[in-house]
């Protein structure tokens, strides 16, 4: 089953760097949030599947970390992008 | 025969996840606007994390690592619907405007009478 999860990663990563193209050449801001808001997700399933190849479960941990990191981010980029700076209030 | 039953339950929700980040990685490249990518992209997150995410914790067979597994799907969903929201209102409050399909014009030069539009 380990060597399934591995290959299952494999894809993931594949993906991943496949999504960085977008964020590389995105002709708008949005895009390359877009872009790099489904690779954290993608880093986030990543760090959950290597918590089972390695049989380590410490990675489960880090991967809630990474979820609400993401959400964070995401959130503060666009809330600048639609205010144009900080928030007055 | 237990063992049997859960992996394939296991291989075949992974196999839909790992569907739906292929069809939210495709759509990504290949639409033309920053909506449509939108709703692509948060295909990717909600379908393909979930499906995968409960996979694993059938695999754990719901004990306490499993159900972190499903407190990070519900916890991935909600958050991916949020994001949604804040990129799309933000790209319009910036001004881009949604895509449209563009109507052949064979002659820009000449205004002509029978202009079709679709």
């Amino acid at each position: 089953m380990q060597n399934f999860f591995l290959a299952v990663g494999l894809i993931l990563v594949t993906n991943a760097f496949i999504c960085l193209f977008r964020a590389i050449i995105g002709p708008t801001l949005p895009d390359r949030i877009v872009a790099i808001n489904i690779v954290g997700t993608k880093t986030l399933v990543i760090l959950v599947l290597i918590a089972y190849i390695f049989g380590q479960h410490m990675y489960i941990d880090t991967a809630f970390v990474y979820a609400l990191l993401n959400f964070i981010v995401t959130v503060a980029v666009a809330r600048y992008l639609e205010t144009g700076g900080l928030p007055s209030a | 025969m237990l063992d049997i039953f859960i992996n394939t339950l296991v291989i075949i929700f992974a196999c839909i996840g790992i569907f739906f980040f292929l069809v939210g990685t495709l759509g990504l490249i290949r639409l033309p606007d920053v909506y449509t990518r939108l709703h692509a992209g948060t295909k990717c997150d909600t379908l393909g994390a979930g499906s995968i995410l409960f996979a694993l914790a059938i695999y754990e067979r719901f004990s306490i690592n499993g159900l972190k597994m499903v407190v990070l799907a519900f916890l991935v969903m909600v958050a991916s619907s949020t994001t949604g929201h804040a990129i799309s209102r933000a790209a319009y409050k910036i001004g881009i405007m949604p895509w449209r399909k563009k109507v052949l014009d064979v002659f820009p030069e000449e205004e002509s009478e029978n202009v079709t539009e679709s």
